[in-house]
């Protein structure tokens, strides 16, 4: 064995090559397997490498020494700029470039991993990418870029490995050199490398031919980790010069970001190797001039039926074409956007190298879901999906094919509705929802149809509202049989809305309204005699006394006393007066009542449910203040719609609210008030109770109508789509 | 459940037919394309009154149930249609269209 002399470089280079490969890590024996690995990573022909393990001595001794190993490396670098394989040419050839390996992503994360340990302070590491190279299955990948591809590269392209001295610049532009030649080509490959650059110091910086992101990358923090930054940078940033300042953003978010995420950064830089679907820039480019050629506008649509003509030229079965549409229409809608297009494309040429259609879009290829009012935003940010797992950029994941991008990336659920961005969306039941919200405020009147009744009870329950009320809202009730006779099923063709059910009895509101209407309408009989008690808005009756209603055996007599005189005041009134001889009929429980009434007496409001006892505690009450002397305002009319107002407004009128000569009047008339008191309790009584039940029958009929109209809008809505959507082939 | 999900075309010839493989798969071929007389049945009581398209929609032929079967398949048809490389006439050869009615014929309703 001769003497090797090793430039300084290949120095480095060899230790850190045999470094990795000594997995037993003696220090002086690299281990067979890796050390095989490694040769065949060369992509040498196996005789070449059997001949070099041959050469350097080692199947002489069965292993690899450190000697054999580096004779072997260099031999191997010799073999692959194509000289003869000699002994002598060990020394003799000068600027020997270091052997290139092609290795698989498992070794590059232990290289990396490896790197991390031994080599933090090293300077320039120019190439872990050669172990980061992704190997697409077949390497069609590589292949693939016919028509754009000006120099197909079959090899992947040099990566020195590890670690290189802050000397490399050279060997490492003469690499980048050699690979960017076919850089476009080689999507992985380039990734790779740009994913390799692990730390990147400033004087290297300088001027890489071809390669802008080099510029964009100079003042890296030293002694930062971030390939990551290189990884997503790359890509943009060679193709398009315009992208550098985002580039640089980008990789300045990212460094900040990534500084503690080594493993992080390996997977995704790995993940990011295995993705054969990622675009290349000067694929891209490709795309886009092609995209040009038939849609000069970049921000606008290629129709369906172009991109027909243009995929068929491509000779591929018009299956496989219907397939690739499928996937790559992100948006359903019969037209390719760029990136749609560019997904389109690249499948395309995916499919011809042969590879196999994927079931889902792959992650890189989904449509920017960003406004593509920017071309140059559109191909850079498009571009980052496929690399960034950059917080900036947010995608939804329709293909779990990648899981580890998944878990760098922020995911966004499909749920997440992003109706101007065209999130990827089932093209049913979500855009008719968006349909829904965007249509029904715009036009109002629907929201106030209520088409279709079909039950038949509710205009009978109108019906005998109707017949109970005599105010008139006879015209509101009018319109109701109108909505009925409107039912069909088949509402689709929407009957202008008929007006909405009529009020169930303004009688029923809970307003004072009612009260007003009849305390104006009585107003209106006697004239005016007495405007100011009738124009007064009905007072809060007076709390009664505590001592009124202590007073129980009394109690009785005054609440009979009082009620009567309570009658013609009120017309109200006269019918809780019957309550009151209801209550008065309980006596034990009058005390309570009274108490209850005091508390009931202020906000006297006509709460349905509250019924009897309400009625009972306010003519509890009505009673109490009677007791006391001359109302002095008369007492508040209680809002009691139950009443039928029938019954109240002959009351009414006969009555006429004169309150105070009532007073003095009702204490005569008192011997003949309880007999009517009974048979008009009862009847009000019953009278609350079907109104009562009629109220409950129309809360749900108002529900059951409200779901109804709902149903009947989203038909409605479905309806429009599959118009829209039918149109163009009504000839069919 | 649906246990079959037809396409017909216009010229009564399935596009797309798929039945739950368990049951006589002919009896369900029956009943669909009896189900088309009830389909003409519709067309030509309809007439050339108002705008034809809407008159295309004969609506739910069934309660409303499946409303949202229908109109998922209805979708998924559309999508297919709007694929240019598909031919109006042939077979429906979507993975995506398969993906879609296999699922609804597995979930219950």
């Amino acid at each position: 064995m001769e003497s090797l002399t090793l430039t300084d470089i290949e120095q480095k280079y060899y230790s850190d090559l045999f470094v990795y490969c000594d997995t037993d890590n003696t220090k002086k024996v690299a281990s067979n397997g890796r050390v095989l690995d490694l040769f065949r990573a060369a992509q040498l022909p196996s005789e070449v490498v059997l001949q070099i393990t041959e050469l350097c001595g080692a199947t002489r001794l069965g292993h690899f020494g450190r000697s054999q190993f580096y004779i072997a490396l260099k031999l191997i670098a010799i073999a692959q700029s194509g000289l003869p394989l000699r002994v002598e040419s060990l020394n003799s050839v000068k600027d020997l470039p270091l052997p290139r390996f092609v290795v698989g992503k498992n070794e590059a994360e232990a290289r990396h991993a490896a790197l991390y340990q031994d080599t933090d302070s090293q300077g320039l590491y120019p190439a872990s990418a050669t172990a980061v190279i992704p190997r697409p299955p077949g390497r069609g990948l590589q292949n693939k870029k016919g028509p754009p591809s000006s120099t197909p590269e079959p090899t992947s392209p040099v990566v020195s490995p590890h670690q290189s001295p802050p000397t490399s610049p050279h060997s490492w532009r003469k690499h980048k050199r050699q690979h960017s030649g076919g850089n476009a080509d080689r999507q992985p490959v380039v990734a790779a490398t740009g994913a390799v650059w692990t730390q990147f110091r400033e004087p290297q910086a300088g001027p890489v031919p071809g390669e802008g992101m080099w510029p964009s990358h100079s003042p890296p923090p030293p002694g930062q980790e971030s390939w990551v930054s290189f990884t997503a940078d790359t890509p943009p940033s060679s193709a398009l010069p315009a992208m550098h300042p985002s580039s640089v953003q980008e990789s300045t978010t990212i460094r900040t970001v990534a500084s503690a995420a080594t493993t992080n950064e390996i997977q995704r830089q790995s993940s990011g190797y295995d993705d054969p679907w990622k675009i290349t820039d000067e694929q891209r480019q490709y795309y886009i001039n092609q995209f040009k050629t038939i849609q000069p506008d970049l921000t606008g649509f290629i129709p369906g039926s172009a991109a027909k003509e243009f995929f068929t030229k491509s000779k591929l079965p018009i299956l496989e074409l219907s397939h690739i549409w499928e996937l790559s229409d992100f948006d359903k809608d019969g037209a390719l956007t760029l990136d749609e297009f560019c997904a389109a494309f690249h499948l395309v040429v995916a499919r011809k190298n042969g590879y196999d259609l994927p079931e889902k879009l792959p992650e890189s290829l989904m449509p920017k879901l960003i406004d593509l009012d920017d071309s140059a935003e559109v191909s850079e940010s498009t571009a980052d999906v496929g690399y960034s797992g950059s917080p900036v950029e947010v995608t939804p994941n329709k293909s779990p094919s990648m899981p580890s991008l998944n878990q760098a990336w922020p995911e966004m659920n499909q749920s997440n509705e992003q109706w101007e961005t065209f999130s990827e969306r089932s093209s049913s039941s979500q855009t008719l929802t968006q349909f829904d919200s965007n249509i029904a405020p715009a036009d109002p009147d629907t929201a106030i149809v209520h088409p279709v009744p079909i039950r038949m009870t509710p205009s009978k329950i109108h019906m005998q509202e109707m017949e109970l009320k005599r105010t008139g809202s006879g015209e509101t009730t009018s319109a109701f049989p109108l909505s009925q006779s409107g039912t069909s099923p088949e509402a689709l063709k929407v009957v202008a809305p008929p007006p909405p059910p009529p009020r169930p009895h303004p009688s029923h509101s809970r307003s004072s309204s009612l009260d007003m209407n009849r305390t104006f309408a009585a107003t209106s009989a006697p004239g005016q005699p007495q405007p100011s008690t009738i124009a007064f808005p009905p007072a809060v009756p007076p709390r009664p006394l505590p001592t009124q209603a202590e007073v129980a055996p009394g109690g009785g007599a005054v609440l009979t006393t009082t009620s009567p005189q309570q009658i013609p005041q009120q017309p109200n009134f006269a019918d809780f007066s019957q309550f009151q001889a209801f209550a008065a009929s309980e006596q034990p429980s009058s005390l309570p009542e009274a108490e209850k009434s005091s508390e009931g007496a202020g906000p006297l409001r006509t709460v349905k449910s509250d019924g009897q006892a309400d009625e009972r505690s306010s003519a509890t009450v009505n009673s109490a203040k009677g007791s006391s002397g001359p109302l002095a305002p008369p007492p508040k009319p209680v809002r009691r719609r139950l009443k039928s107002e029938d019954e109240l407004r002959p009351e009414d009128e006969q009555h006429g609210p004169q309150k105070s000569n009532v007073i003095a009047a009702v204490l005569a008339t008192q011997p003949s008030i309880p007999r009517s008191v009974g048979k008009d309790k009862k009847a009000i009584q019953a009278s609350i109770r079907r109104n009562k039940e009629t109220n409950t029958v129309l809360a749900r009929l108002n529900s059951e109508l409200q779901q109804q109209l709902k149903d009947l809008l989203e038909e409605r809505i479905s309806l429009e789509v599959q118009l829209e959507q039918l149109r163009p082939f009504s000839h069919l | 459940m649906a246990v079959c999900i037809a396409v017909i075309a216009k010229e009564n010839y399935p596009l797309y037919i798929r039945s739950v493989p368990t049951q006589n798969e002919l009896k369900f071929h029956y009943t669909v394309h009896t189900s088309l007389d009830v389909v003409e049945e519709k067309i030509s009581a309809v007439g050339k009154s108002l705008g034809d398209q809407r008159e295309l929609y004969l609506g739910l032929l069934y309660p409303t149930e499946d409303y949202k079967m229908f109109r998922k398949l209805h979708n998924s048809f559309t999508d297919v249609m709007c694929n240019p490389f598909h031919n109006p006439g042939d077979p429906i050869q979507s993975k995506a269209f398969d993906g879609i009615v296999s699922g609804m014929m597995v979930q219950t309703g």
